[in-house]
């Protein structure tokens, strides 16, 4: 089982679009304030309600949330939020770069460049987790992340909002969990190294 | 598609050697995808053969160089950044005999023409001077000819609007089909030139610079470098703005400049 291989150096990366964000808010308000893994969020947003979501998450978390700074370490028991209209990349030091080059799947962030730079940073330490949408973003990361060994999740499709991102992740690559936002907590809470 | 270090490495030193261009500087995550997704455009199957591409061919090189540095830009982008310029910065460099602007990563000039629309509008445009510099030669072929696609001038409208513009946007320029051409009169104090700030210096004393969304191309190290450079070529006083992610922080030149206002990217130097 994946907590086995939980450790040191250990990266969550949540993609959602529309009627995600119920579902992170939940999970974040399911996590305890010490969770010790760091989680990066990519939600797609239009750019004027850029601080309103950003304050949403600090009060509905009990972990730190706080907007990505360029080279910033990524550090434990931290919810790192995808700037409004930059890509975050991942350099193998653990660091974050943002990018401002073309959109991608017509979204700035995009979920793929950020799981796809996760995965090839964290190989078999990264949980990539795809939520609520109506876009295929983040298909294509997902395939990337499990290449590299990665552990992938997709919000069922039952429960999602609009179901057609992680429908669109599972016909692009075989996905190791299907779970609703309850499983995905706890999930999450299951990667606490005992 | 996946590069790996060593290879990336080779790459790199090749365009040093043959070109005199390094990009060793560059955040490695966002190059390596640019490359990456150039090789895959271009269908080129391994490394060795973009080495040999390159190293060959000066003209597909500069190619490369154009597609992998992010040329990426609009007018008036983040109009709260420019309102702050109309506001604050423009009123200091009103006291100015003479103004000289440095636009660093200039792209294909749409900020340099939102600047000219600016000083326009302050009544200073007559005694300023725009130089606006970017390492791809093509890109400023493009900024010259103030020629930007029509289908943009609704956003750009609405950019300007917010950043505090009371005249008709559409009075700037003249469409034709589907491209919008900038008045004459913005872009005569202009001079555009190409200059590579990772390696070269310093060629004037600005009141102030410009220079979003480049750094974060860079790293730690390069942009501190870069960040001298600008301090160098600042007079007392002179102003620096930034993109919305980038700041002092962390650099050798922050203790000399002063935010003006909280929230926006623009500082002011001190000493």
């Amino acid at each position: 089982m994946a907590k086995a291989e939980v450790n040191k150096g250990n990266l969550v990366v949540i993609g959602g679009s529309s009627g995600s964000l119920q579902v992170i808010i939940y999970i974040l308000g399911r996590l305890p304030n010490d969770y010790p893994i760091p989680v990066l969020l990519i939600i797609h947003r239009a750019y004027s309600i850029d601080s309103m979501l950003l304050d949403l998450l600090v009060l509905k978390s009990n972990i730190k949330v706080c907007e990505v700074e360029e080279k910033e370490k990524i550090v434990p028991s931290c919810v790192y939020l995808a700037p409004a209209d930059y890509h975050v990349l991942i350099e193998k030091d653990e660091t974050f770069t943002l990018d401002y080059s073309e959109k991608l799947n017509f979204s700035r962030p995009s979920i793929d460049v950020s799981f796809i730079s996760a995965a090839e940073a964290y190989g078999k330490n990264l949980t990539g987790i795809l939520l609520s949408g109506a876009n295929e973003d983040g298909a294509e990361g997902l395939k990337e992340i499990k290449e590299q060994g990665g552990h992938t999740i997709i919000q069922h499709p039952d429960e999602a909002v609009v179901n057609y991102m992680p429908l669109q992740a599972s016909y692009k690559s075989e996905i190791d969990e299907v779970l609703d936002s309850e499983g995905i907590a706890r999930y999450l809470i299951s990667l606490i190294p005992a | 598609m996946s590069l790996q270090d060593v290879e990336l490495q080779l790459l790199l030193n090749d365009m040093i050697d043959r070109y005199g261009y390094d990009f060793t500087g560059y955040s490695e995550a966002s190059l390596k995808r640019r490359i990456e997704n150039f090789m895959i455009k271009d269908h080129i199957p391994d490394i060795s053969m973009l080495r040999s591409l390159i190293f060959k061919n000066p003209d597909y090189f500069r190619w490369l160089v154009e597609e992998i540095t992010v040329n990426v830009t609009e007018m008036l982008r983040d109009p709260l950044f420019y309102k702050t310029i109309r506001e604050e910065v423009l009123p200091a460099l009103a006291t100015y005999p003479f103004i000289r602007i440095w636009h660093a990563g200039c792209s294909t000039g749409e900020e340099v023409y939102s600047m000219a629309i600016l000083l326009k509008e302050a009544g200073i445009l007559h005694k300023s001077r725009l130089y606006a510099t970017d390492i791809n030669p093509q890109v400023i072929e493009k900024a010259k000819s103030g020629i930007f696609p029509a289908s943009q001038m609704r956003k750009y409208s609405e950019n300007y609007i917010q950043s505090g513009g009371n005249n008709d946007f559409s009075s700037y320029y003249s469409s034709n089909y589907n491209l919008a051409k900038f008045d004459k009169s913005l872009s005569e104090k202009m001079i555009f030139a190409t200059h590579n700030l990772v390696a070269d210096s310093s060629f004037n004393e600005f009141q102030l610079i410009i220079c979003r969304n480049t750094l974060i191309y860079f790293d730690k190290k390069l942009q501190s470098r870069v960040l001298e450079l600008f301090d160098h070529s600042l007079d007392m006083l002179g102003f620096l703005g930034l993109g919305t992610k980038e700041s002092l922080r962390f650099s050798g030149i922050e203790s000399k400049f002063k935010q003006i206002v909280p929230g926006q990217k623009i500082w002011r130097k001190q000493k």
